[in-house]
């Protein structure tokens, strides 16, 4: 029989960084996550990526989380125990605005796409300065990157999700170097110096 | 070196370094990736199979043939292969046979959420279950070595937490299997499961399972961690995690094996804690054989036991951290939490409009859906996309069980004489998986039924895999394309039709010629998913004729993502345009075609269009 006696001093791990992704399936929230992750080990860090596809390409919502720390246990985060909620779209943003822990941050980006509900004219997609005050009270701070702009500037329209990545890499005070090695490990071959362009100029749009 | 592995990575890279020679699977979420993995390691045949029983009856095969193999598939796959499985228990096998099995807590993608460990007690074969990546890489080449070592299968299980989370891997390399036997085995006492046989292998397997208990009492794969002795939970799998997380002080018996139980662990460690309890996701699996070893749990006083379910956690749905930390504060493990602060945000304050998964913008299967709901006849339907037809405004699917099922529930209800005609609906692959029978029966009893075969040249579902109809195999070898209509013919119907799946006119003529007819018919519907590469090289955004629509609403009963209600009013009926989002519009033209307004153009039309502004 195997017995690890543990002592009862054993420290509790420290606490865990705990970030939710989320979009619309086709965003790229999945490849985010996967650069996200390779940071947190690259950092050091032991880290977990969780995700749940099958319905992703349908256009449906797309969330996924990486924590960070000494000791990673769950790949689950809870309900108000989110750090960073990285938001690839507005609605989503909202929709998973009760994840965030109290003073928590929100990075989003600074599109809408309508549901097909919303296009159907079932229901309303919420109004502009509704979901500003709503992400305004929530969290500790809001900070808005227009991955459209970005993504035009920079000439491909699918970069949006690493653009956002750059806005990150800006609020976690992390070496630029690191996550292009991440996102080197990760991105497809033959896009990413286009995927760095737009790193870059998100990791600028919050500076 | 470490690296971050998906669970699903984790399993292919575990089969690859314990030497597997050959895999075999049917596709499933959340199973699809172990195979889509195995399948580049160099040395191993990895195969598409067209159904679990296949796959698995291929694996058994090639382990009789004294080579490492494993079958893997998702929780309802095992349903599919369960009479294989059943078999491969009673026979053992030369070589080292994996069953893997994916289960789906909280059917993210899944018609039931069956706790597949229950299959290991069923078939006395012993059951593995890792806790992350790491586990999953080490308990899959540990499958391997158990197997051989018990003669028996193992069932390595899963869970969709498990499959599609990373975490850190130190990866090895291959340690070659060579065969080992030299000869096929000619051994019918073993291996032909005649009755006299199967007698005699029967107490063999009931002796094997004893002995595997008795082995699991010192496995390496099940440890007792001690911290606090006030608490102590005996779990598995991903439960572990949220024990570690909610519990950090709590004592652990993690097992490793969870299928037989070492029963003398077991009491030991209930010896050494004050109070014991059982984590486990679904359901009471380890739980109810602990009650049945006569080891006493803790049991809260407010909480009732029941003889068949679970006392503390959750039995319906994926656990997680909240889950297992509200269920501890109700049974009183854990000190009561402050009241939550009061909502800021989320769903709490506004309603916030759904995001469900639909078909894609130019999906091949939208045109049939539309034109069955337009007749308004029953629709027993199948799994794949097209389920998602149950949403309006289609509304195009009444029925869906299982792989296969459409072809047979609606022979049922023809065979009822039921007073309405009823359709069939399919996929290619799924018509490959389990249909080909269902539509045998059809022709052969001749019943009423009308099948539609949606062929849309790949498996869509799970994200684009190859099948029989698609001419190349998952390690992308050329192979023979089978054709689905001199297949169907072959099968004894005689009305068959293959029209383009995008051909609305063509699909509500046929099949409404065929509704005056009597007897079985099947309409193969053919068109590449829109999303294939191929495809995507091909889209173009249509267009609508704001002067030419007036807001009648025939496009948006087509359900189409791309087709928007627009801001602006027609003037007469004062109700919206219609609009086409180009972002998402692929050119399909099924609105197109049913504008009966001619106020969509088409393809060529758009071209025009172009060709009149450069």
């Amino acid at each position: 029989m195997l017995v690890e006696e543990i002592t009862m001093t054993e420290k509790k791990p420290s606490k865990n960084i705990n970030f939710m992704l989320a979009g619309v399936g086709g965003q790229g929230t999945i490849l985010a996550s996967d650069i996200l992750a390779e940071l947190g080990v690259r950092l050091g860090y032991e880290a977990k990526k969780a995700e749940i596809h099958g319905m992703s390409q349908r256009g449906g919502s797309v969330t996924s989380y990486v924590r960070w720390g000494e000791q990673v246990f769950s790949p689950i985060i809870g309900k108000g125990e989110v750090d960073f909620l990285v938001a690839f779209e507005k609605l989503e943003a909202l929709r998973y605005l009760d994840h965030l822990r109290p003073g928590g941050i929100v990075l989003v980006n600074d599109q809408a796409i309508e549901p097909i509900t919303v296009k159907a004219g079932d229901v309303k997609y919420p109004e502009d300065a509704l979901v500003r005050s709503t992400l305004a009270s929530a969290a500790g701070a809001v900070h808005w990157v227009d991955g459209q702009e970005i993504t035009e500037s920079v000439g491909n329209p699918k970069t949006a999700n690493v653009a956002i990545l750059g806005a990150l890499s800006a609020l976690l005070d992390t070496p630029e170097s690191e996550w292009l090695e991440a996102i080197k490990a990760h991105a497809p071959a033959k896009h990413i110096a286009i995927n760095e362009k737009a790193f870059r100029a998100g990791r600028e749009a919050v500076k | 070196m470490k690296r971050l592995l998906s669970g699903n990575e984790a399993v292919a890279h575990g089969a690859w370094e314990a030497g597997v020679t050959v895999a075999s699977a049917y596709p499933g979420t959340p199973s699809t990736e172990i195979l889509e993995h195995l399948a580049r390691f160099p040395g191993v045949y990895a195969e598409w199979a067209p159904n679990e029983k296949v796959a698995l009856d291929a694996a058994i095969g090639a382990a009789y043939a004294g080579r490492r193999a494993l079958a893997s598939m998702k929780h309802v796959g095992l349903n599919v292969a369960a009479d294989a499985f059943f078999y491969a228990a009673m026979t053992g096998a030369e070589a080292g046979l994996v069953v893997i099995s994916a289960d789906d807590p909280s059917m993210h993608s899944s018609q039931n959420e069956q706790d597949n460990r229950q299959f290991a007690k069923f078939a006395r074969v012993p059951c593995l279950e890792p806790a992350d990546s790491q586990e999953a890489k080490d308990l899959t080449v540990a499958a391997f070595d158990l197997s051989e070592q018990f003669d028996t299968p193992v069932l390595l299980r899963l869970t969709t937490r498990l499959c599609h989370t990373s975490t850190l891997v130190e990866v090895g390399t291959r340690c070659d299997q060579p065969p080992r036997s030299e000869k096929y085995p000619r051994n019918p006492a073993k291996y032909v499961m005649i009755p006299a046989n199967a007698r005699r292998r029967h107490p063999v397997i009931e002796q094997r399972i004893l002995e595997l208990a008795e082995f699991a009492e010192t496995y390496e794969h099940n440890r007792i961690e001690m911290r606090s002795a006030s608490l102590g939970i005996i779990t598995a799998g991903v439960a572990y995690q949220y024990a570690r997380e909610v519990f950090p002080q709590a004592s652990v018996l993690k097992l490793g094996m969870v299928y037989p139980l070492p029963k003398r662990m077991i009491a030991d460690f209930a010896s050494r804690v004050e109070r014991l309890i059982v984590l486990e996701e679904l359901d009471p699996f380890i739980e109810e054989q602990v009650r049945l070893m006569g080891i006493e749990m803790y049991q809260p006083e407010n909480l009732t036991l029941y003889p068949n379910t679970k006392t503390i956690f959750p039995l319906i749905g994926e656990l997680d951290p909240a889950s297992v930390c509200a269920a501890g504060i109700k049974a009183g493990l854990l000190p009561v939490a402050p009241p939550p602060a009061p909502p800021t945000g989320g769903e709490a304050t506004i309603s916030l409009p759904a995001r469900p998964p639909v078909l894609c913008a130019g999906c091949p299967h939208r045109s049939t859906l539309y034109i069955l709901h337009k007749i308004g006849l029953p629709i027993n339907g199948d799994i794949g996309c097209y389920t998602l037809g149950v949403i309006p405004p289609l509304n195009a699917i009444d029925t869906c069980g299982c792989m296969g099922a459409s072809i047979g529930v609606a022979h049922g209800a023809a065979v009822a004489d039921d007073s309405e005609r009823h359709f069939a609906v399919l996929g290619d692959s799924t018509f490959f998986h389990t249909g080909i029978p269902a539509l045998l029966n059809v022709a052969y009893n001749r019943s009423n039924v009308i099948t539609i075969i949606m062929d849309n040249r790949i498996t869509g579902m799970t994200g684009h895999q190859e099948n029989p109809g698609t001419g190349r195999t998952l390690q992308q070898k050329e192979t023979v394309q089978i054709e689905l209509e001199p297949l169907v013919r072959a099968l004894g119907i005689q009305r068959v039709a293959t029209v383009d799946a995008l051909d609305v006119e063509s699909i509500e003529k046929t099949l409404k010629a065929w509704l005056k007819e009597e007897g079985p018919a099947v309409l193969i519907t053919r068109r590449a998913c829109a999303l294939l590469p191929e495809e995507r090289k091909e889209w173009l955004p249509l267009k609508v004729i704001e002067e030419k629509c007036n807001g009648c609403t025939i496009c948006f009963r087509i359900g189409c993502p791309a087709i928007l209600k627009s801001e602006k009013m027609d003037a007469k009926y004062d109700r919206p345009l219609a609009e086409i989002d180009v972002s998402m519009c692929t050119g399909c033209e099924i609105c197109a075609q049913v504008c009966p307004r001619d106020a969509i153009l088409f393809r060529s039309q758009m071209a025009e269009l172009y060709c009149a502004r450069t």
